[in-house]
């Protein structure tokens, strides 16, 4: 009986649907607390927006860490690629007054950590926990000191020109639907595309074949013929791309276009959380992401209700929540297989 | 010397030392004919496995020449090897369990699919909807029709390479640069090669579903899979590194059959096994290795079994044991309607009983798949029963923990050594004490482990048992294949069990290391051990147990004494009575 209970939790198909159980409720006391069908679909349309533009990040940097957790790099560095993504986004659309050079640099940038985190890693075969603290730590110094080097502020750079966003007049008569895609960043979009992509290039390709292989069985790998290092390198730095955008869309994406230091604010790290609690695969990150995007809106989205504003002083608790699923997911809840070769530096002469 | 024979491969005074200091080859010279089957004996850790992975570019040589069809090659990957139509399967298999056998096989050498397939297609044309969706927002619609246009004649590019290709690439240079670039991420062809590995599978008869999971498959189809993968390259040299060590009986006989197929048709092939009359049975010519040392390279007419021996070990071998009759005492294991699932919830142990007195041996064959890896794990607590009780001496263990059952008296000789048996990236002498490290003698005082009784116990078993490597402080992964499997024999025979599960105990070991176990387990008995045997092996059976049960199908369906019965009668209980033609010859 407990296994057959046990069996039904992995099936993964309870976890959605408590999730939808529970927005359902939650849609239905959002409509009775303010009672009125307008307010109702400004809020709901609102809390749709917020959920994608939380998200978003997330789901980038989550992609990001699949790459290179796929190849059997661990890199806890996404936090630090997107910081200095976000920074260098700001900084280069400052210098060229452009912000797609912005969102390039913002690529490169984070390429370019993470090509520091490969040599480390899959050259040199160190610490993988060790090396990404390092870059956390280096790019929370170095864009700390940059924001004093190029605008002498200490908290928050200039204001630069932001992303466009993409308007979709013809929904704007739709309840909910136009409130929540009225006004978004390209990159809420890129994000979508780049799952699919993402699954295409995983599941679809000989790249994706081998970078699986790569963290599952290196020495498999090796012995088909084709190079362990090149395909981890290239996973680890295809994850600092990604992280790097993900970091673009935070300081140009929504908000003040800006750079506030400090400003990932652990993302990097729900990324990651995001990444186990989606097994690894793209469309459970997607999921995963919004999921947790959603956890982030709401805790904005109940001081829109008089009636639910007390549960504003335990937002701590809701920011909580993502981790604790995270164990969870781990303990076996639901079935989390991470990549078998992970953290193991490939050595050619010691035979497995 | 004679001029016209033509060589496949050349090694030429091949000499490698591991950088923990082993001198695995020392001046090898090796040299196999074209379209030859050529065995490869040895002891344990003689270096086999190192000298043919040398050839095969995965390990690198200090010194030497290899020669493949007359052109010196320097391997420096796997891949050089391979584009001279060599092709290995390993002693322990590179296979990926959690994919399918399509994926396992075209690793390294992927198809691009030549008609789109329906999910590629869909996979692709949604990301492009969906890319052009956004960008025509914010993209002047003149511009937008330009990247439009350009996105759309990529995908045209991906989806349908080889057509558009040939007319617009003219420049061969160009069009090579080009495909290394996209050829990595161009779709792949699945169902291209699910169809093409079937087609091989189908014409030298190595039946296995192309889009199970490897994780399924038994250890005779995986290697199957390794084989097809060697033959997906083309590989006209074949190494097989102790394929027959893993599989049953009937297995080896197909396996041989393939053999003989892939000789005829011109294969060139490198054998190395354990078990004398396979290259007896199939090889032109033999060489023979010891500690690293070529001992000399014999035609197969020239030769005999007990001649092998005596080249591998440096001494004559026994092949019989010495076995006096049994004095069975009290009543040791005793299993009542033991019912077992397997991970998939499948019934694979259907109620049995059978007893185990202290001082005999209760042999259990049967063909692999039957039941008997699920009736182990169960009656050494790595898998919780469904129904029935396990009784040893007289505490139950139904369903208890393998420590609990470990401490009740039973030891266990796990079939799979890397899966049950050995923490492989742990130092030998952790291997040789794990299970008994948390008791006195290996703690000094509650909590703290005696590292100098590690290494005296430690250093005392890998001199019993000979297990040649590097010394106790050396890593397990790094001893040869049958090392490994006399550290597990060693650890579990030193524990000073009641009972004694022993699932395949010789499997990969060289005939001189086999004969100590036997005797070993002999004496065992005669001191009053109960003893399981489970073996793929007959002619293990027969010769250690004293009464003998056959599994078939979760059921025992035969007892009987060694000495009423023979390997006939035993085949066609394995094969479940009704196939009885057909396992007869089967069975040697
Ligand atoms: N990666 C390694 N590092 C250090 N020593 C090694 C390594 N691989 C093998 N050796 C040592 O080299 C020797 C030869 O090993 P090899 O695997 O070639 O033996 P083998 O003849 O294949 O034996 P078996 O029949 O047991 O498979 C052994 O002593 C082994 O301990
Ligand atoms: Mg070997």
């Amino acid at each position: 009986m407990k296994s057959a209970m046990k069996r039904f939790l992995r099936r993964g198909i309870v976890i959605p649907v408590v999730l939808l159980v529970i927005i359902i409720l939650l849609l239905k006391f959002t409509y009775d607390a303010v009672d009125d069908v307008e307010t109702f679909y400004a809020l709901t349309g609102w809390l749709l927006e917020a959920t994608l533009q939380s998200a978003t990040p997330l789901i980038l940097a989550a992609l990001g860490g699949m790459f290179s957790e796929k190849s059997g790099v661990v890199n806890i560095g996404l936090e630090g690629m997107m910081l200095i993504g976000a920074f260098a986004a700001v900084a280069a659309t400052y210098f060229f007054y452009d912000p797609w050079i912005g969102l390039l640099a913002a690529v490169l940038a984070g390429g370019i950590l993470a090509v520091v985190h490969a040599i480390i890693c899959v050259k040199m075969k160190g610490n993988h926990i060790v090396s990404g603290t390092g870059i956390i730590l280096f790019a929370a110094g170095f864009t700390t000191l940059m924001l004093e080097v190029i605008w002498n502020r200490k908290g928050i750079s200039e204001q630069v020109t932001a992303l466009p966003n993409v308007n979709m007049p013809f929904l704007q008569d739709i309840p909910i639907i136009g409130v929540a895609f009225d006004n978004l960043s390209p990159i809420v979009y890129f994000a979508f595309v780049l799952v699919i992509v993402s699954w295409y290039v995983m599941y679809r390709t000989p790249f994706g074949l081998r970078l699986r292989a790569a963290g599952e069985d290196p020495s498999t790998l090796d012995a088909a013929g084709v190079s362990v290092e090149k395909y981890r390198f290239i996973g680890v730095v295809i994850s600092g791309l990604l992280a790097g955008l993900g970091g673009a869309y935070l300081s140009l994406g929504r908000g003040l276009p800006a750079f506030g230091k400090q400003m990932t604010a652990g993302r990097g790290f729900i990324a990651l959380a995001a990444l186990i609690f989606g097994n690894w695969t793209p469309f459970g990150v997607l999921a995963a992401g919004l999921f947790f995007g959603f956890l982030d809106t709401l805790q904005h989205f109940v001081g829109f209700v008089p009636a639910w504003q007390w549960i504003q002083g335990y937002s701590q608790f809701l920011q909580m929540i993502p981790f604790v699923l995270v164990v969870l997911a781990l303990a076996g809840i639901r079935k989390s297989v991470p990549p078998k070769a992970i953290a193991v530096p490939y050595e050619k002469e010691v035979k497995a | 010397m004679e001029h016209d024979i033509k060589y496949a491969v050349e090694l030429i005074g091949i000499n490698k030392t591991f950088p923990g200091g082993v001198q695995a080859n020392r001046d090898v010279t090796l040299k196999i004919r074209e379209g030859e089957v050529h065995g490869l004996l040895g002891e344990n850790g003689a270096g086999k496995s190192t000298i043919m992975n040398i050839l095969y570019g995965f390990l690198s040589k200090d010194s030497g020449r290899i020669i493949i069809r007359g052109e010196e090659v320097e391997p420096k990957s796997p891949q050089d090897a391979i584009d001279r139509g060599v092709g290995m399967v390993h002693q322990h298999f590179k296979l990926i369990p959690p994919l399918t056998v399509t994926e396992n096989v075209i690793l390294g050498l992927e198809p691009s699919s030549k008609k789109p397939d329906r999910n590629n297609s869909l996979a692709v044309i949604t990301a492009t909807l969906l890319a052009l969706f956004v960008l025509s927002f914010f993209l002047p619609p003149f511009e937008f029709l330009i990247t439009a246009a350009l996105l759309l004649a990529a995908i045209v590019l991906i989806l349908y390479p080889p057509r558009v290709f040939e007319n617009l690439m003219a420049s061969t240079r160009f069009r090579a640069a080009f495909e290394k670039l996209v050829s990595d991420v161009r779709p792949l062809g699945f169902d291209d090669a699910a169809k093409k590995i079937q087609q091989i599978a189908n014409e030298n008869g190595l039946a296995v579903d192309p889009y199970a999971k490897v994780e399924n498959l038994s250890v005779g189809l995986q290697q199957r899979v390794e084989v097809i993968k060697t033959l997906y390259r083309e590989a006209d040299i074949l190494i097989l590194d102790e394929p027959t060590s893993v599989l049953t009986p009937q297995e080896v006989d197909e396996l041989f059959v393939t053999l003989e197929a892939f000789k005829k048709s011109g294969k060139t092939i490198i054998l190395i096994t354990h078990k004398l009359r396979e290259p007896m049975a199939l090889c032109d010519r033999i060489s023979v290795l010891r500690d690293g040392v070529l001992v000399g390279t014999v035609k197969k007419d020239e030769t005999s079994a007990e001649e092998l021996a005596q080249m591998m070990v440096g001494r004559p071998v026994v092949f019989t044991v010495e076995k006096p009759p049994a004095t069975p005492g009290s009543i040791i294991l005793n299993v009542e309607n033991l019912k077992v699932k397997d991970h998939r919830g499948l019934p694979k142990v259907r109620g049995v009983s059978f007893q185990v007195r202290a001082g005999e041996i209760l042999g259990i064959a049967g063909v692999e798949g039957n039941g008997q890896t699920e009736l182990v794990e169960a009656l050494v607590g790595l898998r919780k029963p469904s129904d029935g009780t396990i009784l040893v001496g007289d505490i139950h263990t139904t369903g208890k923990s393998p420590r609990f059952v470990r401490e009740a008296g039973v030891s266990h000789i796990p079939e799979d050594r890397h899966r049950r048996g050995l923490i492989l990236p742990f130092t030998i002498e952790e291997n040789l004490t794990l299970g008994r490290h948390y008791r006195p003698p290996f703690i000094s005082r509650p909590g703290i482990l005696d590292l100098d009784k590690f290494r005296s116990v430690s250093s005392k078993l890998v001199n019993d048992y000979s297990i040649k490597g590097g010394g106790g402080g050396s890593l397990t992964s790094t001893l040869s294949g049958g090392n490994q499997q006399k550290l597990v024999v060693a650890r579990e025979l030193e524990s000073g069990p009641k009972l004694l599960v022993a699932a395949q105990p010789t499997r990969g070991l060289d005939v001189g290391a086999t004969e100590f176990i036997h005797k070993t387990l002999i004496s065992m008995r005669n001191q009053g051990v109960a003893i399981l045997l489970v073996s793929a092996e007959l002619d293990e059976i027969r010769t250690l147990a004293d009464h003998i049960i056959v599994m078939f199908d979760g059921r025992i369906v035969g007892e009987k004494r060694p000495e009423e019965t023979d390997a006939q009668e035993l085949g066609l209980l394995m094969a479940g009575h009704l196939e009885g033609e057909e396992s007869v010859e089967v069975v040697n």
